[in-house]
């Protein structure tokens, strides 16, 4: 559902940032943008450095720890999982994975949606309407029982199934919004002239189209991410990931199983979903703020930002 | 013509792309069917015997000796003429079209109005909130609903059960259908019981997805506002009404309506997770426990009977953009 906040008349007729300045810039006064790439950049440290968030943490999360089933206390903060695992060292530690998921398929789907869609916009004729073809199947095609299905055929998936299978499945939307921005570009003065200096086919499309569609290649890789992220913790969630990895989907799996919610322990349950809501949110927020950016028309109107100077 | 004939030769090709999917992922995978069902059911006690078992692939298309291409015909004629074989899960033996046939009317009652009443409700607010920029609803609705439409579907499932539908006081049914005990018959109290266990999934879905309609709404409202032709309409001196609904609304609708389509698979993995949190016995919910059961025909068939659907949804979608856009119809 939010991959479709890119509107693709939207992504067509905005311009491409022009220096590094203007963009930063263009974040610094979004709000939502900053919002969005504080979440992120806190995500990020959760990843890279678990044991700052909980020094008392030694050891693995996953062990099975002395006492079960506690309510949140200053001790364990969220309280303990029915093995007796501290929920809120176990959250922290599967930033990590959650993330990587989400960074990974997120951006291979994005190369593989340019890579798709930019050749088919500029290939034309029967190569386009063959990728056409395939990218329209595949938009299509209900990608989470597909999903569920490869993922009980191929077994319970590891890291690399679920990333692969996120990637062939999350493609084709964004393969299409390239298309149709490289068709509006394939005329253009600048690719023209780069054809008669006798440039090489992927020269051009590497060098001359693609920094042109920067902001859509930004926009899409994290219209991916989000779709990653709520696909694999679903995945996860039903216990088609790996059980014994340490991630919020795998976090939510063992507490439905162990019926967190029935017996009364909602902190344990809820955690890991809202952990994966921000980041989610963290992205979504970033998509949105991009499209602000990129088309002046979405963006708040004035009245607003008088508002906040008062305030 | 042109335009429609194209759209039914794409409706054809992906459903047999998803009938070949159907056919040929269970052949691509690891391990030989026979053993591992024989392993599998016999399992919990009762054993099953090979010959017992190869005839059961063998009505699900499955036959070793055969070869691949030969199956492929006959697989194919099979799921086009509605035999779809025989469940190999929980429900042992029982025809996968009657399984889906119970299933059917709850999903489609639960989750297809509710898909529908959140897309006309979003596409609504959308209109109103690009309509008066910068008024109230402009300027609170997208942060909000850019997070709401950012949450995972079974997420909010488990918040609305601990706010409703937890403890002994509970204000709502968190799982089934309906109360279990109850006569299914077409009486006040068991409708007003349906709807009551209807309520929390129905929300969950109308939650999550409402965000993305009202942003998308407002955005194309705005882009559209920026043309001419509404510019001219103002001019002309035509009732605001007449200007929102006639000239800028009419024309924002039209990608919603094909992104309308196109967000259908987002609608089915929602399902599934909603579904799953509420035991409600839909669809979806029979999706997951095939998996768990490794139940293959029930799950191809119903990854055929989804893919349907949202193809049908599509073409729909593709009508209703042939009736509303003149120029649609002047390319085709």
């Amino acid at each position: 559902m939010t991959t479709l906040l890119v509107d693709p008349n939207v992504a067509t007729n905005e311009l491409p940032a022009r220096r590094r300045g203007g963009l930063w810039r263009a974040v610094r006064g979004n709000r939502k943008a900053m919002v969005g790439a504080g979440l992120f950049l806190l995500f990020c440290l959760l990843a890279a450095f678990p044991h700052l968030f909980v020094p008392w943490q030694h050891g693995d999360p996953r062990d099975i720890g002395d006492i079960p089933l506690l309510h949140p206390s200053a001790a364990h903060w969220l309280g303990t999982t029915g093995l007796g695992q501290d929920v809120y060292a176990e959250l922290i530690y599967s930033t990590r994975e959650s993330l990587i998921i989400a960074l990974v398929a997120g951006f291979g789907a994005t190369i593989l949606s340019v890579l798709i869609g930019v050749s088919a916009a500029y290939l034309g004729g029967v190569a386009d309407d063959v990728l056409s073809a395939l990218t329209d199947i595949f938009l299509v095609l209900p990608t989470f029982p597909l999903i569920i299905v490869l993922a009980t055929f191929a077994g319970k998936g590891n890291l690399v199934v679920v990333i692969v299978v996120l990637v062939v499945t999350g493609w084709s939307y964004g393969a299409r919004q390239m298309r149709a921005q490289g068709l509006s570009l394939r005329n253009r003065d600048f690719l023209t002239s780069a054809k008669v200096r006798g440039e090489r086919r992927s020269y051009i499309i590497v060098m001359e189209m693609l920094p042109t569609m920067s902001s859509l290649i930004v926009a899409n890789f994290l219209g991916a991410a989000l779709y990653s992220v709520l696909t694999a913790a679903g995945l996860q969630f039903l216990g088609l990931g790996d059980p014994s990895s340490l991630s919020w989907g795998t976090m939510l799996y063992w507490a439905q199983n162990q019926g967190a919610l029935a017996s009364g322990f909602p902190a344990w349950a809820l955690a890991p979903g809202l952990a994966v809501a921000a980041l989610g949110v963290s992205f979504a927020l970033l998509n949105y703020a991009f499209d602000e950016i990129s088309n002046p028309a979405l963006r708040p109107i004035r009245r607003s930002r008088v508002k906040r100077a008062h305030s | 013509m042109r335009f429609l004939l194209r759209r039914l030769g794409f409706f054809v090709l992906t459903l047999w792309a998803a009938i070949t999917l159907n056919f040929f992922i269970p052949r691509m995978m690891p391990g030989d069917p026979v053993s591992a069902m024989k392993a599998r059911l016999s399992h919990g006690g009762h054993v099953v015997d090979v010959e017992q078992l190869r005839a059961m692939l063998q009505q699900f298309g499955f036959d070793p000796g055969k070869n691949i291409a030969q199956q492929y015909v006959e697989y194919l004629r099979n799921m086009v003429t509605g035999h779809w074989g025989v469940s190999i899960g929980g429900t042992l033996g029982a025809p996968v079209t009657k399984l889906i046939g119970q299933a059917l009317p709850w999903t489609l009652g639960l989750v297809g109005v509710t898909t529908l009443l959140a897309f006309l409700l979003g596409t609504f607010v959308g209109i109103i909130a690009g309509w008066r920029r910068g008024g109230f609803l402009d300027s609170v609705l997208p942060p909000m609903f850019v997070v709401t439409s950012a949450l995972p579907y079974f997420w909010v499932a488990l918040l609305l059960i601990v706010l409703f539908a937890n403890g002994p006081h509970a204000l709502l049914p968190n799982d089934n259908n309906y109360d279990i005990g109850l006569t299914p018959a077409f009486t006040g109290p068991f409708i007003v019981n349906v709807l009551k266990h209807a309520v929390l999934p129905a929300a969950t879905i109308l939650i999550t997805a409402i965000g993305g309609w009202i942003l998308t709404m407002r955005n194309n409202m705005i882009t559209t506002l920026g043309e001419d032709y509404v510019r001219m309409a103002r001019a002309k001196g035509l009732s605001n009404r007449r200007v929102m609904m006639g000239y800028a609304a009419r024309n924002a609708f039209l990608p919603n309506l094909s992104g309308f389509a196109m967000s259908l698979g987002f609608v089915i993995a929602g399902t599934i997770l909603v579904e799953y949190v509420f035991n409600y016995p839909g669809l979806g919910h029979m999706f997951y426990s095939a998996t768990i059961s490794t139940d293959y025909p029930l799950l191809q068939a119903l990854f055929l009977l989804v893919t349907l659907a949202v193809l049908i949804c599509v073409l729909l979608c593709d009508f209703a953009v042939f009736l509303l856009d003149p120029r649609a119809r002047a390319k085709g």
